[in-house]
């Protein structure tokens, strides 16, 4: 068990043909995952690098029984694109793209619910999004859908959720003796699809997670609203970071995201709440693998 | 991406939001003419992007064109301090010379994204010409919030309770109504994250105008609005991140002497920070990307060295998809090229991350490799210490 992701996942890759989409779909097909196609307009019916290119990702859904597709479209079109993946019925979209205009996400999400809401009434499953801004999920040993390097991972008891990539990557670097049984990366948009909340609830709920690590940064309010459903919600331990504590106001630090914004979003803020709910909050990146293996023996 | 004032009104009428006449200018002569054009009383204005120009002397009331002449020979090349530049302050480049009206009353109205619930919001509150977050701090009920769905726009009915809320009545707030939906419409065509009128003012004659404009826009969407694209002032920005920006690098200057070389901006931040618990100061963020190619260390070298107060470099790589061998030899390579004037502890962490360390330590170059954050932050720091 993990959440969302496992080795019966069935990934078409959206933009299979570009330069990103190429390299990754082969990256996860090594990996082990079911890659079993993609979509670029225009190119269907032909195949490419050993994957069979469909016109749309309703085509590959029929045609190749996608489950769950992985976006690598350019910002420009890739709102179109997960909204189209949610229209065929994809039950896990994962958006790699950065850089989606703030506008068009707002529009995407506004489908995506309306979309759910057929889903459901017709007894289909939602769509979940992931992303956009992300590297994507990993469940360690059985599917790889995003662009985090696979090797370092092995399967394990910790459940990693986190807004960056590669602090994702030192956070299962440093899990490494233990192992991880899914790593989500939610993405540094302000707008993600999947957050926090819905990642803690799915970790609490599977059998295979232990302990969780949750990785948050400045800007927004999301680590104060995770704070709350933990305390309320949550039983397994939890270890945070939260990175940006020195990070000057009124700056963005990358991430469309991550930016303290009239005084709200701060580190000091948001690590407070966190250790008002009971969450074992680490000051140094470096302490994140130290600390959940110390709460996850105590837990045993 | 930000603007001057008198583009976000030149914006704003664009959508019919109405503003006071006003001429952009940068000397005295032209003051005078467009002065006298806009009825001799006017205001000048001094354009630079930070706020709180009025207190620090950018913002004067002239009785006729002759004192609208003067004050714009005294604002041209005068470097403004406000509470929002930074001691260095700002030069002033150009003015804006603008009608004086008769204002009764001062209002503030401002709409960006609430991450919360994923929709834009107007905020509205009778205490114009004050500061939103100094308001929403003292009386936070002062503040009317008016989610609004961002496809939609504003509807006539939610236009209404801002316009309620800011205690109008008759003319002024029917002006209101339209002023409220007409804004609306601008910040979503445009893709803006930020419009904030402040003041928002109703004359004594019951018109509502945009006295100040302040507008933001999502980088991501410039794309799509060239002709907003072409407003951008590198004038108001650093020249060295518009520098590492045409890189492909993201680079912002912080006042320690840390300097910072690391691939993602979640990590990039963790190290900020570490470097922080490890006793030092950052110099800067900066985030190379996934590639960390030797041509990306060797600007981001070359970035970060044009900082004068760096005193020791810390590079610090997760090698997810790219080998650290590869990486290894891009660092080696951009160091020889480069010259290295500051010792530059490095971590790699990844992919051959052994064979990566052996190339760094053989290369004769006085690199220092570091096992791990808190390791690499130490051992920065002391270098930076002299030690």
């Amino acid at each position: 068990m993990a959440i969302w992701a496992d080795k019966n996942t069935r990934v078409i890759v959206q933009g299979i043909t570009g330069r990103e989409g190429t390299f990754h779909a082969i990256q996860c097909r090594d990996y082990g995952t079911q890659v079993v196609g993609g979509v670029t307009p225009g190119k269907g019916g032909t195949t490419h690098e050993g994957f069979a290119v469909f016109n749309s990702v309703r085509e590959a859904r029929e045609k190749a029984g996608a489950n769950c597709s992985l976006i690598f479209v350019p910002p420009p079109f890739a709102a179109d694109a997960i909204m189209e993946s949610a229209d065929a019925g994809i039950e896990l979209i994962i958006c790699i793209t950065e850089g989606i205009p703030v506008n068009d996400m707002m529009r995407a999400h506004d489908f995506l619910r309306k979309s759910n809401a057929r889903a459901i009434m017709s007894g289909a499953m939602p769509s979940r999004l992931i992303g956009p801004n992300c590297p994507g999920i990993i469940t360690p040993g059985e599917a790889k859908i995003g662009i985090m390097p696979g090797h370092i991972h092995r399967p394990g008891p910790i459940g990693i959720v986190s807004r960056s990539g590669t602090l994702t990557y030192e956070a299962v670097g440093q899990t490494r003796a233990i192992g991880q049984s899914t790593a989500v990366g939610i993405g540094g948009d302000p707008l993600p699809g999947t957050n926090f909340i819905d990642c803690l609830a799915a970790f609490e709920s599977d059998p295979a997670t232990e302990a969780i690590i949750m990785i948050g940064e400045i800007g927004g309010s999301a680590e104060e609203e995770a704070a709350t459903f933990v305390k309320e919600s949550v039983t397994k331990p939890v270890v945070a970071f939260i990175a940006g504590q020195t990070a000057p106001p009124g700056r963005r630090m990358g991430h469309a995201g991550a930016i303290i914004s009239g005084g709200k979003g701060t580190a000091a803020e948001k690590m407070a709440a966190l250790k008002a709910a009971g969450i074992h909050v680490v000051e140094a990146p470096s302490e994140m693998g130290a600390k959940v293996a110390e709460v996850w023996k105590a837990r045993r | 991406m930000k603007v001057h004032e008198y583009q976000a009104k030149e914006i704003l009428r664009r959508y019919g939001v109405p503003t006071p006449r006003g001429i952009v200018t940068e000397n005295a002569d032209e003051a005078r003419a467009a002065a006298k054009e806009l009825g001799g009383r006017v205001v000048v204005k001094a354009q630079i992007h930070a706020g709180g120009r009025g207190k620090g002397g950018g913002v004067k009331l002239a009785k006729d064109a002759d004192e609208a002449a003067e004050l714009t020979k005294e604002m041209i090349g005068m470097t403004l301090i406000t509470h929002q530049t930074g001691p260095e302050g700002r030069e002033v480049r150009k003015v804006l010379i603008e009608e004086a009206l008769n204002i009764d009353k001062e209002l503030y109205l401002g709409i960006t994204l609430d991450r919360r619930i994923g929709m834009p919001v107007v905020m509205a509150s009778k205490q114009g010409g004050m500061e939103i977050e100094e308001v929403a701090e003292r009386d936070p009920s002062a503040i009317h919030r008016e989610p609004i769905d961002g496809v939609l726009g504003a509807l006539p009915f939610q236009a209404r309770a801002v316009a309620n809320a800011l205690g109008l009545t008759g003319d002024a707030y029917k002006k209101c109504v339209d002023f409220v939906q007409k804004l609306m419409r601008c910040y979503i065509d445009t893709d803006a994250s930020l419009v904030e009128i402040n003041p928002l003012m109703v004359t004594t004659e019951g018109n509502v105008f945009a006295l100040d404009c302040k507008m933001t826009f999502d980088d991501n969407a410039m794309f799509r609005h060239k002709d907003l694209a072409e407003m951008r002032d590198l004038n108001e920005e650093d020249p060295l991140e518009v520098e590492a920006s045409k890189f492909g690098l993201n680079y912002i200057t912080l006042d320690g002497n840390v300097g910072c070389m690391v691939n993602g901006a979640g990590l990039a931040m963790a190290t900020m920070d570490i470097i922080k618990l490890a006793g030092g100061q950052p110099a800067n963020f900066l985030d190379v990307g996934g590639g960390a190619s030797a041509e990306q260390v060797k600007n981001a070298f070359r970035i970060i060295l044009s900082d004068k107060n760096v005193k020791a470099i810390l590079i610090n790589i997760f090698g997810g998809i790219m080998r650290c061998d590869r990486i290894a030899e891009g660092v080696v390579s951009a160091s020889r090229e480069v010259g290295l004037p500051v010792p530059v502890v490095v971590r790699l962490e990844g992919t051959n991350v052994d064979l990566g360390k052996e190339i760094l330590s053989n290369s004769g170059l006085p690199l220092i490799t570091a096992d791990g954050m808190w390791d690499a932050a130490q051992k920065v720091v002391a270098a930076a210490q002299g030690k």
